[in-house]
């Protein structure tokens, strides 16, 4: 969010306007008597396009101010609900820029790219003026240094007399960037104001999780409050779970094995309602990871099952690393302590294990006779079984 | 032949030393793995015993740099199982020695890491990065570099590239009667040393692939832009699979770099991309191994 981005960019220096976060009425009017006089109450969530979806409001003075936060408070701005905004003074500005350092996965790379078209979105620019967009690739290894950073400042045309400041910030993101193991960094607009000021008024900062042992302070800006109690639950297990909304929960092994899990499921659902597209459809994405444990399984049926719209769950492994009897005895022993816990699986349970070891994973839940679970032998047909199971339920 | 790994591979780890490594290192020896050696500063001068083989077992020899190892055993693959905070020290390392394959399986790098140890690679040349993020490469029957598992298949004419560990695996086993050249896991991270195109490219010239199974998933344009490349320079038959039609946008779905952002990166797109160029593509990975055994019948 905009003034989580600020924080970042006020860390590495980024010459900005500050501001002040209110989660009510009553603190934005404060925010407003300390900035002193006209400021800009501004929805905080993470989505563009606030000012047109009436999330940004100009206010003459504290109360008014008051009164516009109590307006843009528990607005939803493209689902999401607005739970603080920022006061920020009122400033003049005399034009708007784009400014961005991003990953580039296409070229392994990183890129920047640059504009003295700001305030609107730049694939916008890109598409009704493409020239009017400077893209400068950045050796990762060499980095922007001053000469780099000028080279950046002349491909993307910024005004000769702001040259010189905006060398300076562009040397600045860059190191929010790269200290921040950023993948985007983004400013937009990056405004000039009046006395030829350069201001970073609106930004935003995607960091890469996996640099968090690197980042402890990056956890307080991990959004949790937009994620599904479902989601949350499963975070807190360490489990790898999407919530999506259909009536088929799906575990399976691997990232790549379950979202083709969840598109067979969703295939079969299809083919069932007559090829309409109103079939049953996968209920979650939730990768157990190699070496699935007893107690992973049971954590996974668990959040799997917690899930009111699940008619039916289907799980889908592949034994590489991880050997099918042990998926096997997990989910006898993940039935064992759900019940154990109070929760006796009620729902029907389809399940298919290929590779490593699994004649012996079928041995053991043949033999264990778990009531509601079937085994299919293909991951095709298993995916239609669990979706006839759960139309039927 | 096959490609990038064959019967000449040997194979150090960067690694060895640590749960994951010796685990790992044990089944590529069993997998028939010219395992040579590892590599740990620390442990330098030490022997690992593995129990594989001989009565006695097998010891590996632990060496202080990947200079050091190549140098005594003439390896000229490394696979890395080194914690995702050492990876990019580890691969610069194995860059500086100018290790022709190095094969990253770690989980978690940093996305800068990977980007500037990619560019450092490329500065310096002569180093081929697999991964990070992926299970690894295995030519069946002649070498195997990573934790792909060595009893689903055995030797054929099918070259298989993938973003994904447990799909590969899944085709490996759908097609276990046909056999595979060379399965590459290119990993699932936004920036990743090999991709789809470099694989097309090298199963192209490999007189021992008759055709090509492409497994993708959402994110990115790898996949489009592997459809281009099919276009202009490939000749032999490929089949297509791509995960991901059900994900939701703008939620990561598993792998770092599997995300529907906006319009860009779904699975309709690559498919249509891949259909556009000729490339069959099947719904289900079954549907998909189907589609490629027909195709070898009729060409082969």
């Amino acid at each position: 969010m905009e003034y989580q981005a600020k924080e970042l960019f006020a860390k590495h220096n980024v010459p900005l306007t500050a501001g002040t976060v209110a989660e009510t009425p009553e603190e934005a009017r404060a925010a407003a008597e300390a900035l002193g006089g006209r400021v800009v109450v501004k929805a905080q969530v993470k989505a563009g396009g606030r000012g047109k979806a009436g999330g940004v409001k100009l206010a003459a003075d504290p109360d008014e101010a008051a009164s516009k936060a109590a307006e843009i408070l528990g607005m939803d701005i493209k689902g999401h609900t607005v739970r603080r905004v920022l006061v920020v003074p009122a400033v003049d500005i005399a034009e708007e820029y784009y400014f961005s350092f991003l990953v580039d996965r296409a070229n392994r790379s990183y890129l920047c790219i640059a504009s003295v078209e700001g305030g609107v979105e730049i694939e916008e620019v890109a598409r009704t003026n493409p020239d009017a967009v400077a893209t400068v690739p950045v050796d990762p290894v060499t980095g922007v240094d001053e000469a780099k950073a000028r080279e950046i400042v002349a491909a993307a045309k910024f005004p000769a007399e702001l040259a010189d400041q905006a060398v300076d910030m562009v040397g600045k993101l860059w190191n929010c960037f790269v200290g921040e193991d950023a993948t985007l960094v983004e400013v937009n607009p990056l405004g000039r104001l009046s006395g030829n000021r350069l201001d970073a008024l609106d930004g935003k900062v995607s960091v890469d999780e996996n640099a968090d042992f690197r980042h402890s302070e990056h956890e307080k800006y991990a959004d949790r409050s937009a994620d599904d109690p479902l989601e949350a639950a499963a975070k807190e297990k360490n489990l790898n779970y999407v919530k999506l909304d259909g009536a088929v929960g799906i575990i399976g092994n691997g990232a790549g094995l379950v979202m083709s899990t969840l598109d067979v499921v969703a295939y079969a659902g299809d083919a069932l309602s007559s090829g309409d597209g109103g079939g049953v459809k996968p209920a979650n994405f939730l990768d157990i990871g190699g070496g699935a444990s007893a107690e992973v399984m049971a954590n996974g049926l668990e959040i799997v099952l917690g899930d009111a719209g699940v008619k039916a769950v289907f799980v889908n492994v592949f034994g590489g690393i991880t050997a099918c009897d042990e998926v096997a005895n997990g989910i006898v022993s993940a039935f064992r302590l759900l019940a154990e816990r109070g929760d006796r699986v009620t729902k029907p349970l389809v399940v298919r294990l290929d590779g490593n070891n699994a004649d012996e994973g079928h041995r053991i839940l043949d033999e264990a006779n778990l009531s509601g679970v079937e085994r299919v032998d293909t991951m095709d047909g298993a995916a239609r079984r669990a979706a006839e199971l759960a139309a039927a339920n | 032949m096959a490609i990038f790994l064959d019967d000449q591979s040997k194979v150090i780890v960067q690694g060895m030393t640590g749960a994951e490594g010796q685990r790992h290192t044990r089944r590529m020896l069993a997998a028939g793995s010219n395992v040579v050696g590892g590599v740990n500063a620390r442990k330098a001068g030490t022997w690992v015993a593995f129990d594989y083989g001989t009565s006695d077992g097998t010891s590996l020899p632990v060496f202080g740099t990947v200079e050091e190892a190549m140098k005594e055993t003439g390896a000229n693959v490394s696979v890395l199982f080194v914690p995702p905070r050492f990876t990019k020290d580890a691969i610069v390392e194995a860059t500086d020695a100018a290790m022709p394959l190095i094969v990253v399986i770690t989980e978690g790098v940093p996305v800068h890491d990977t980007a500037e140890a990619f560019a450092y690679a490329q500065s310096k040349g002569g180093s081929r990065i697999i991964g990070p993020n992926c299970p690894g490469i295995a030519s069946p029957g002649k070498s195997n570099a990573g934790i792909i598992p060595s009893d689903i298949t055995g030797q054929g004419r099918i070259g298989l590239v993938s973003k994904s560990g447990t799909l590969t695996y899944q085709l490996m086993y759908e097609l276990r009667d046909v056999g595979f050249s060379t399965c590459v896991g290119i990993g699932g991270d936004p920036i990743i040393g090999t991709t789809h195109i470099d694989c097309l490219q090298a199963f192209e010239d490999d007189p021992e692939t008759d055709g090509i199974i492409m497994v993708g998933e959402i994110g990115g344009d790898a996949e489009e832009r592997a459809a281009d490349y099919i276009k202009q320079n490939v000749t032999k038959p490929v089949v297509g699979y791509v995960a991901g039609f059900t994900a939701p946008e703008g939620k990561t779905m598993g792998h770092a770099g599997a995300i529907v952002s906006g319009s860009s990166g779904t699975a309709e797109a690559k498919k249509e991309a891949l259909e556009a160029v000729g490339v069959k593509v099947g719904k289900t990975p079954t549907e998909t191994a189907e589609l490629m055994r027909k195709t070898l019948q009729t060409t082969g």
